[in-house]
């Protein structure tokens, strides 16, 4: 294909129609504006509004830009977008570090609860939607785009598709997290966990989100690799089955086109499954297929190993997808739900042990012949910990969806404790390592500002971890034995209030590791500034190669 | 067309097609003649780009 050994250009048709459409936009906004009653809802026109005219000027200048930054070609002749991977790394920075920072605020809350300081917007029922969706969509969310238009770039050996295309799902993707976070701020919520935002930002997603597909699509479409990377097969579930997912659970009819607040189209019972059937698979499809996506990549790119078995790599692939889909019902065990639907789940989620550890066991051997490499590499330790902990969070939740044991655990802090050995552990390393890949890669650096520094920010961050999973086992475990406790004449013997005193030291023990995650994670954004900068700590020699014929040229 | 027809569609036929559709994925993953594709694509992460 002879268009990729010629420099990006980009069409002044497609310019002039992305134009024209945010112009209607821009007019909708307005409308909106002058009508709603709602304060809330006339500041996110605003905010459309500015977002939208900046969106004009920039596309007006994209092809002055990409002239200006005179795109470099790589080794095997493909011209990569690589300019809005680096956007990506830094937003994932940027919301990580928002994302870890509010959750620690509320972590702090349950402990000592005066700091909600009685104001509506920084209560906890404000801020904890705030801080799922930082960490889930605005970090998580970041970090999949990004590596996912590098990933499916270098396994395809194609340019991303499109020039405009891929800035309009970043940037509108950005809109989307301002829009959703300041919207809960204000109070607009559709009370729906994980997918809170209301009607008109849920619409606003799907615009990104189906743009996001068409790119990833017409990348593999003219990739010049005939067979398309494992990687990218679970970018793409991951990209397909979220669509499917906000649109069914975000079925709404608002009162007013002009008004935030909407109702769901389903009742009841169905409205609860429909939730959970969302959540899970956000969980099954966000935070676990496209996350094996960045596995599968970085992990044998930076252990510079091969995939230990791509066989297993596909089967890993499709019974992932054939079976999380089921697994929702194991949050509705013991209510309204009828039962036969409770054990599906139960069942569904109990045999997704065998494609998790199937992958786990996949990605560390891929450091079979590489071992030693942990000992050198920090980043490698920090991807392969990832890999750990996904395991154990993949064992830890079917075991939690017996229903025996679900009866002690769910409502509790175990359930908070192994959401967040999943994010923290899995989730957020793997993206560490990845972030940590990329930046010395799209800079052209030799390498990381300090390596010594990862180590600090891993094992900083480990603590972190530790300290927070374990007070939550102690304290969900015993949240739950007091709850079901009675007295010799069968009454409780303990009230409410009682199980929340319990609970007061290990909130406090939670939130000094939360503090100590966000550390690491400041210790990480503080080496990727330096590495972009150019900087290195661990060798005296000048970091890049002009930098040395520079030098070079000055002792002569 | 009754909830209780698609209930029993899904049930049944729902159910071979899922089944019959595993079938295939794991047929196409451990199809002998696949292994050469399968083992350059083991290396593709590590391509010089």
């Amino acid at each position: 294909m002879t268009f990729q050994n010629n420099p990006p250009t980009v069409s002044k048709l497609a310019q002039s129609l992305v134009i024209a459409c945010m112009g209607i936009g821009i007019i909708f906004a307005i409308l909106v504006a002058a009508k709603t009653t709602s304060g809330a809802m006339q500041f996110h026109a605003f905010i459309f509004m500015t977002a939208l005219t900046t969106g004009i000027i920039a596309i007006i200048n994209l092809s002055g830009r990409i002239e200006d930054e005179a795109p470099v070609k790589s080794p095997s002749g493909v011209f990569y977008n690589n300019n809005i991977i680096k956007y990506g790394v830094i937003a994932s920075a940027f919301w990580g570090i928002v994302g870890f920072l509010v959750g620690d605020i509320l972590a702090w809350q349950l402990a000592f609860p005066v700091l909600n300081f009685d104001l509506p917007w920084t209560n906890f029922g404000r801020l904890r939607p705030l801080h799922t969706s930082a960490v889930v969509f605005a970090f998580g969310g970041n970090v999949l785009i990004a590596t996912s238009f590098y990933v499916v770039q270098r396994t395809g050996k194609a340019r991303l598709a499109g020039e405009i295309a891929p800035w309009f799902v970043f940037w509108g993707y950005q809109l989307f997290i301002v829009l959703a976070a300041t919207g809960y701020l204000l109070g607009v919520t559709q009370a729906k966990e994980y997918a809170e935002p209301e009607w008109y930002v849920d619409i606003w997603l799907t615009i990104v989100w189906v743009t996001y597909l068409l790119v990833f699509i017409g990348t593999l479409w003219r990739r010049r690799e005939p067979h398309i990377y494992v990687a990218n097969w679970f970018y793409l579930a991951f990209i397909v089955t979220v669509a499917l997912l906000h649109l069914v659970n975000n079925a709404t009819i608002p009162v007013s086109f002009v008004e935030p607040k909407s109702y769901t189209i389903f009742a009841g019972v169905q409205d609860a499954l429909t939730q959970w059937w969302y959540a899970h698979n956000a969980v099954g499809f966000f935070l676990t297929a496209g996350f094996l996506g960045i596995m599968y990549y970085f992990v044998p790119k930076r252990a510079e190993r091969p995939v230990y078995s791509y066989r297993l790599s596909i089967v890993h692939f499709w019974s992932i997808i054939f079976l999380y889909i089921w697994a929702g019902p194991h949050h509705l065990h013991y209510t309204a739900l009828p039962d036969w639907a409770q054990t599906l789940g139960m069942t569904f989620s109990i045999m997704l042990w065998m494609p998790s550890w199937g992958g786990m066991i996949n990605g560390l051997m891929t450091l079979s012949g590489a071992w030693d490499k942990l000992r050198t590499d920090p980043v490698l330790k920090m991807l392969v910990v990832s890999v750990a902990f996904y395991g154990m969070s993949t064992f830890e939740g079917p075991l939690m969806s017996i229903k025996a044991v679900n009866g002690l655990s769910h409502y509790t802090d175990w359930t908070v404790g192994h959401v967040h050995s999943g994010a923290l552990g899995w989730v957020a390393y793997v993206s560490f390592g990845a972030l940590y890949c990329l930046t010395p890669w799209l800079w052209n650096r030799k390498g990381l500002y300090s390596l010594k520094l990862v180590n600090i920010h891993f094992w900083v961050s480990t603590v972190g971890i530790l300290l927070y999973i374990c007070a939550m086992w102690v304290s969900g475990i015993m949240q739950g034995l007091m709850w079901r406790a009675y007295t010799d004449l069968g009454f409780l013997e303990y009230s409410f209030v009682e199980t929340v005193a319990a609970m007061q030291p290990y909130f406090i023990i939670r939130a000094v590791g939360g503090l100590l995650f966000i550390i690491g994670g400041l210790v990480m954004c503080y080496n990727l500034w330096r590495t972009i900068l150019g900087h290195s700590a661990d060798e005296k020699a000048p970091e890049n190669i002009d930098n040395a014929i520079a030098a070079q040229a000055l002792g002569e | 067309m009754t909830f209780q027809e698609i209930s029993s569609f899904s049930q049944s036929w729902g159910l071979v097609f899922l089944v019959v559709m595993f079938i295939i994925a794991i047929g196409y993953a451990l199809w002998p003649s696949n292994k050469k594709k399968f083992d350059d694509a083991a290396k593709r992460a590590l391509d010089e780009d």
